[in-house]
Formats: C-alpha cells, sequence, structure tokens
C-alpha cells in the first residue's frame, strides 16, 4: 500500500507538480472539443475553440503566477 | 505539410528537449562524479539508462503496435500539452523575472555541497560504488531521461516516427555528453530558457495537433496547421511576456530621473 501510494505521489508529481490548473484545464478542453466534434457541423468551432483554449490556459496560469508573486 | 519539412519539425523538437534534458541530467552526473568519485556516477548513470532503455522496450512497441491509434494520439497528445504548457509557463516567468533562470552553475554547486556534506567513502573503499553517488546520478538520469521517453514516444508515436524520434533524441544526448566532456562544468552556457521557448512552443503545438486529430477535429491544411499553432502559440508567449513584465516601481523611476 505505502509502495503504491509513492508511486502514485512520484507520477503526480511528475506529470502536475505545482500546476495541478494545467491538468485539469487541458482534460476540460479535452473534453469540450470531444463534445463539439461528436456533432459533425461544429469541427469549425473545436478548431478554433481548442487553441483558444489552450491559450485561455496557459494566460490564466501566467496570471494566476503573478498574483501569487505579488 | 511535406512530409521532410513535418518530420524536420519533429527531429528538431526532439533534439531540443532532449538536450535540455540532457544538460540537467549532465550536471547531476558531473556533480555526484566530482564529489563522490566518478565509478559511482557513471554506474548510477549506466543503471538508469539500462532502466530506461528496458522501460522503452517494454511499453513502446506496446503503445504503438496495440493502442488503436486515435486513442494513443489523443492521450498522447493531452500528456504533450500539459508538459508544453508547463514548460512555456515558466519560460514566460523566467522571461520576466517572476522565476528564477535555471542556473546550472548553482545547480552544480547545490548538488556537490550537499553531497560533500554526507560521509565520504574511506580511501580503502574508494574500488567500490558509493551509494550516495550512484542513487543520486541514478536517480537524475532516470526523471530527466524519462521525460525524454515521454516526449520520443509522444511525438514519435504519434506520428510513426519512433525510429527518427529515437535518432534525434540519441543524437542529442551523445551533443551534450560530448561538449560536457570538453567544457566540464560550464554548463551555464547553454541558452536553456530560449531553448525550452521552443520546445514549449513545439510540444504545445504537436499537442494540440495531436490530441485534435484523436479526438477526431479535422485540422484546415493538415499538417500545415502544426506551423499555424507554432506561430499563433508563439505570438502569445511574446504577448504574455511583454504583459506580464512588472511595471517599474515609482521609487526606481524617480531614481533613473535623479
Amino acid at each position: 500500500m505505502r509502495w503504491l501510494k509513492a508511486f502514485g505521489a512520484f507520477w503526480w508529481d511528475f506529470l502536475v507538480g505545482d500546476t495541478p490548473e494545467l491538468l485539469i484545464g487541458v482534460l476540460v478542453a479535452i473534453g469540450l472539443v470531444a463534445l463539439l466534434v461528436k456533432a459533425s457541423s461544429l469541427n469549425g468551432a473545436a478548431v478554433a475553440v481548442f487553441p483558444a483554449a489552450v491559450v485561455l490556459l496557459l494566460g490564466g496560469s501566467v496570471y494566476q503566477a503573478r498574483r501569487a508573486k505579488h | 505539410m511535406h512530409p521532410t519539412t513535418s518530420a524536420v519539425t519533429l527531429a528538431v523538437a526532439v533534439f531540443l528537449a532532449s538536450a535540455v534534458e540532457s544538460v540537467e541530467a549532465l550536471t547531476i552526473i558531473v556533480a555526484a562524479g566530482v564529489s563522490r568519485g566518478w565509478r559511482s556516477a557513471l554506474t548510477g548513470m549506466a543503471a538508469a539508462l539500462g532502466a530506461l532503455v528496458v522501460l522503452v522496450a517494454a511499453l513502446g512497441p506496446a503503445l504503438v503496435y496495440l493502442v488503436p491509434v486515435n486513442v494513443l494520439r489523443a492521450v498522447v497528445g493531452a500528456l504533450l500539452l500539459v508538459f508544453g504548457l508547463q514548460w512555456l509557463r515558466k519560460a514566460v516567468l523566467r522571461a520576466v523575472g517572476l522565476k528564477a533562470k535555471h542556473d546550472e552553475d548553482a545547480i552544480f554547486k547545490q548538488h556537490v555541497d550537499a553531497l560533500t556534506l554526507s560521509e565520504r567513502p574511506e580511501p580503502a573503499d574508494r574500488g567500490r560504488v558509493d551509494a550516495t553517488g550512484f542513487v543520486v546520478a541514478f536517480k537524475g538520469t532516470f526523471l530527466e531521461g524519462l521525460e525524454v521517453v515521454i516526449i520520443v514516444l509522444g511525438l514519435g508515436g504519434g506520428d510513426h516516427q519512433l525510429g527518427l524520434a529515437s535518432a534525434a533524441a540519441g543524437t542529442a544526448m551523445l551533443v551534450v555528453a560530448g561538449v560536457g566532456v570538453v567544457v566540464a562544468r560550464q554548463l551555464a552556457g547553454v541558452p536553456e530558457n530560449a531553448m525550452k521557448t521552443v520546445v514549449g512552443l513545439m510540444l504545445t503545438s504537436f499537442g494540440t495537433f495531436w490530441a485534435g486529430e484523436g479526438l477526431g477535429v479535422r485540422w484546415p491544411g493538415s499538417d500545415l496547421a502544426i506551423l499555424v499553432l507554432v506561430g499563433g502559440y508563439a505570438f502569445v508567449t511574446w504577448a504574455l511576456v511583454v504583459l506580464a513584465r512588472p511595471s517599474p516601481s515609482p521609487v526606481s523611476s524617480e531614481q533613473a530621473r535623479a
């Protein structure tokens, strides 16, 4: 059990570290894009929404870090 | 995109990412070698490389040949996207001074100090492998190498270019090792933040593209969309650096006038 916990902690730290908002944001963006793609007529929206969501995520994370420092 | 252009973009991305990770690993290995003995450091490095080879041999073919390509692209794309965003965020914060630059000299000194403080092997034991030096070199090589493995499997596997991605990563490691032998401890000369920004842009762009493809998005212009994504994200990164730069304090403005 302890080994499993340590294994999980290693991967959490390796993949997520101190930016859980990026992982959660990417998963939400992917979920949103998956929903848009399901309705085939919304492919254009998915093409625009995905990069926009990525930009928002990066901007939000930088803004959060900037606020935390001041 | 022409297949050659696509392959070159992929090879450059893997090469740069692997070079950055190799520099970080080399700093730790050299620190362990200088303070605990080269035998321990090199054994630790070799053991870590062996463990990584086993990992790639076990997971690589299974990932590429057994997992449906769309599922692989979506998962790998998401992973690359998270990695890429982390690299870009750090690069922006470093560029505006909100995060200390990755100073390999300082990290080297920190490791050497910590390793020198712990009990050194007795002269009679010098022929044996020192456990501390071994573990530090193993951990440094394994962790940085694991990132290289994920990037190689991600970028190479997503586009069925595993051989090319592995070759680019191997070349980067050899180049860094060669330069490391020549310049020994002068690793701070590597423009790491600029390289990390480029790698972050590549990982984020490939991640967006492949996660989208895996989900069924039909990108206009097919592979050409990767270049558009790289350009767009580069512009956003530059804009963030300009916007997030702290404004000069009133005191320093007055000082400047005086």
